[in-house]
């Protein structure tokens, strides 16, 4: 007889399952690959198919050209594999089109999370609680001083520094795949109204998202305008424009970064910020680890983030894990 | 502690000098005695709680959190107090409002090593996370928010429109909470008192010379000598040593406390006599004799014996009850010229004038000296005032050209404050003999500059993707990258399994193109020591 989970193997560069000779999230290209969502350390192009939500397939195609030989998996839904191996997408709560994979076979039950969060999110569905044997988790936040704050008091934050320079404007740095997104969106919910500026390579994303019914309000292209028009607004670019010759051509602004690593201060003067914001799609610490206790698995394994923590952490509650030390999964969060 | 708060918050995230100077001269106008005076006194490193240390605060969380949880985090993050303030567990129930700053430097100042590790938590308890960091902050020092004592004195004089030389000079014969000097400065009050007694006067300091080009007949040029700065004040009987930053260092030298007898405050350097480590028969020895006498509190019959202290005196501030500070350099010679021999001499000689026909042989001078303790020279401006700090123009350093080897990386460690979470410290080794044919590097020292933030992230990442072993917050790496490596002089040490002990080992230039085994080896490095 096969030892326990032998169908299902953990490799530097994905999770590989051998009676379906498929693999999850590969950082190399492949003939079958499942990839929970569109973040460039967990999908990339060249796969010979790919199997994935429709919105993940959709930003696949805008980020990496990904058209053929696709396979969409609506949440819910199950495909069966070969080997007898079947797969099953459940929201993960991390950005559109994100999920966890439930993988079941021989009356064995895996849960491959991707990345994820418990906080909600407007532009995309909650993660969902799914009993397992093995629990395949990310820890990017996996150390205890990890809170993030409540989004509310973050957008309130953001806000008043706004109001207190009406002749200055406010450039939020966030990931251009899901935190800029959320952000804006989180923004409409607290009653922003003003239109918002994006960097070029925001566009197309946020239209993306847009086309999946999220709706972010007025958006207008910094490219398109003069500094005086913005004025008093909220601009919002990849980080990596944070201290770029570009934001010379936004009017005196104010550097904020929406980030969980924000929420240690040497981290954000790293990055020559003013203001920082404590958001992240990744769940913090204390998500990680209640959601552990509602799974409840036999066991966990970590695929990547600050895994001596968490281990240690189920050390001290007598819970089984291993580290996968997955290659490439570094601060996706930056 | 809430304002106070906010202002480190603030500060930690201000990149620009005049910003930050106007958040802590707002600060210190709108805050009451003595919570402002506390708060100066903290930003410049001047509050002291005998039962309140870093370790104090560590112990705390050796008791409220795991002790691998503990220190990974604190490894992650790079700071105690911000650790601390981060993984404090919130109080259960209702909790006493947030004390003011008089209210916990009161409650710091009077707990006792038995009584903090009961009294800290209820005042951490009072507080939130950032009120927390501050709390700690101002219990335990080391700010790491990008403010010099410095700059808060400038922010001091900007707040009150005095002038900031008169805040330095009055600064050292107070204390915090420094009503007197707010009394002067804020409501007009008459200056404090210093008549009396042996302060501290700030010094005048050089800029490094680097292009400049400087005519002999408006500067004057001497040996930069390898010790350290120090000042000697004598007022009223009592003789005070001073090191470059203010600090009183009489106990370290107590034979140059008892060498001054007359009133005088003399700038110069302080050296050790060279006989025992085979320098120059009665000369200066290096900075590694030197360096044996450093930092203790109390010193030894054998080590006054075998390495007693002298002064080179190269300008004086007061002589005579007078203060000379608004002569002229040259002037100040002439008295400087004519006191020296009125001093121990033993105890005190003068620096030397370095005579050249013109800049270029000056240059060929400096090239040709191998002193040890000589570091190169200094450039002066003959019609100089005394004046303190760094004033462009008048003082000049010449440092002589650092010493250079190829050495290979062997080992990182995470760095602190600003670069927490990145491997910034590097230890790099040289070859015990021909790497072809089966030598080994050992490790010769460790440098922490010399590199831009570019260079350090792709460092970073080296590292990562090199990784061999970790041993906690140090890696070992995988041998492919070659420093050149800037240095004033190497030593002979016991310390070291190499042997050897290099002085102020910097990243001159990162090799990323030579191969390893081209680098230096041991016995080149061995060849450059002179002690």
């Amino acid at each position: 007889m096969a030892a326990p989970f032998s169908w299902i193997k953990p490799d530097p560069h994905g999770i590989y399952i051998p009676p379906a000779d498929c693999w999850i999230d590969p950082s190399r290209a492949v003939d079958k690959a499942l990839v929970t969502h569109g973040h460039a350390d967990h999908a990339r192009g060249g796969h010979g198919k790919t199997v994935a939500t429709p919105e993940t397939l959709a930003i696949m195609e805008l980020r990496y050209n990904t058209r053929e030989n696709t396979r969409p998996v609506g949440y819910g839904e199950t495909v069966r594999l070969d080997g007898g191996v079947d797969a099953t997408y459940i929201p993960a709560g991390h950005v559109l089109g994100s999920a966890q994979i439930l993988l079941e076979h021989a009356g064995d039950r895996v849960v491959v999370t991707g990345d994820y969060k418990r906080r909600p999110d407007p532009t995309c569905p909650a993660f969902e609680v799914t009993p397992c044997d093995i629990f395949i988790t990310e820890a990017t936040f996996g150390l205890p001083l990890f809170t993030h704050p409540p989004i509310e008091d973050e957008m309130a934050k953001l806000l008043s520094r706004l109001d207190a320079h009406p002749d200055r404007c406010v450039l939020v740095g966030a990931y251009a795949l899901g935190k800029a997104q959320r952000v804006i969106a989180e923004l409409r919910a607290a009653g922003h109204t003003q239109p918002i500026y994006l960097h070029g390579a925001m566009e197309k994303m946020c239209r993306l998202y847009e086309e999946h019914g999220v709706d972010l309000g007025e958006l207008r292209m910094v490219m398109d305008h003069d500094k005086d028009d913005m004025r008093g607004h909220i601009v919002v670019s990849p980080p990596s424009a944070l201290n770029d010759r570009w934001s010379r051509r936004l009017p005196d602004p104010i550097t904020a970064m929406a980030s969980g690593w924000m929420r240690v201060r040497q981290r954000a003067r790293q990055r020559n910020v003013e203001l920082p914001l404590v958001i992240s799609d990744h769940a913090d610490w204390g998500e990680l680890t209640r959601t552990i206790q509602e799974v409840d698995p036999h066991e966990t394994w970590i695929t990547h983030g600050r895994e001596e923590a968490l281990l240690r952490w189920h050390q001290l509650h007598q819970r089984r894990a291993r580290a996968l030390a997955m290659v490439g999964r570094e601060d996706e969060d930056e | 502690m809430e304002e106070f708060a906010d202002l480190l918050e603030a500060l930690v995230y201000t990149r620009s000098r005049n910003e930050k100077l106007r958040l802590i001269a707002e600060y210190l106008r709108e805050t009451h005695d003595p919570d402002r005076g506390w708060a100066l006194g903290a930003l410049t490193d001047g509050l002291d709680f005998k039962a309140v240390k870093s370790s104090t605060v560590r112990n705390l969380m050796q008791d409220r959190v795991d002790p691998v949880l503990w220190k990974l985090s604190r490894d992650f993050v790079g700071d105690t107090a911000e650790t601390t303030s981060l993984l404090w567990p919130e109080p259960l129930g209702d909790v006493a409002p947030a004390p003011t700053v008089s209210e916990a430097v009161a409650a710091l100042s009077a707990m006792t090593r038995n009584t903090a590790p009961t009294e800290l938590p209820k005042m951490l308890d009072r507080l939130d996370p950032s009120g927390r960091y501050a709390l700690i902050k101002l219990a335990t020092g080391g700010m790491r928010i990008g403010v010099s004592s410095r700059l808060a004195k400038v922010a001091f004089a900007q707040a009150f429109e005095v002038s900031v030389d008169d805040v330095e000079e009055y600064w050292h014969a107070l204390e915090p909470p420094f009503e007197e000097l707010f009394a002067w400065a804020a409501d007009g009050a008459d200056p404090p008192d210093t008549e009396n007694i042996p302060l501290f006067r700030p010094f005048m300091l050089a800029h490094p010379l680097e292009e400049t080009r400087v005519d002999l007949s408006d500067y004057a040029a001497e040996w930069k000598w390898d010790g350290i700065r120090v000042q000697l004040v004598h007022v009223a009987g009592e003789t005070r040593v001073y090191s470059r930053s203010g600090d009183d260092i009489s106990a370290t030298f107590p034979e140059m406390v008892s060498a001054l007898d007359r009133p005088a405050v003399l700038d110069g350097e302080l050296l050790v006599r060279g006989d025992m480590q085979g320098g120059e028969e009665g000369g200066a020895a290096s900075f590694n004799a030197l360096q044996q006498r450093l930092g203790r509190k109390t010193v030894s019959k054998k080590m006054l014996s075998e390495s007693p202290a002298f002064v080179r005196l190269y300008d004086v501030l007061s002589w005579d009850g007078e203060d000379r500070r608004g002569l002229e350099w040259e002037k100040r010679r002439g008295v400087l010229e004519d006191l020296v021999p009125k001093l121990l001499d033993s105890h005190f000689d003068l620096s030397q004038l370095v005579e050249a026909r013109d800049f270029d042989h000056l240059a060929e001078i400096r090239e040709g000296t191998r002193d040890a303790a000589i570091e190169g020279l200094m450039l002066k401006k003959r019609d100089s005032l005394y004046i303190p700090g760094r004033k462009t123009g008048l003082w000049y350093k010449w440092k002589r050209d650092p010493l250079l080897i190829d050495a290979v990386l062997m080992y990182a460690q995470r760095g602190s404050g600003k670069r927490s979470s990145f491997y910034s410290d590097y230890t790099f080794g040289c070859w015990d003999g021909d790497p072809d044919e089966g030598a080994e590097l050992l490790p010769v020292g460790k440098a922490y500059s010399g590199f831009t933030d570019a260079e350090l992230k792709k460092l970073d990442r080296l590292v990562r993707q090199t990784t061999l072993n970790r041993f906690g917050p140090v890696r070992e790496v995988e041998r492919t990258l070659v420093f050149e490596v800037a240095f004033d002089s190497v030593h002979t040490s016991k310390r070291h399994k190499s042997g050897l002990a290099m002085r102020f080992p910097r990243i001159h230039r990162i090799r990323w193109d030579k191969p390893v085994h081209e680098a230096d080896r041991i016995e080149s490095l061995k060849a450059l020591i002179k002690d």
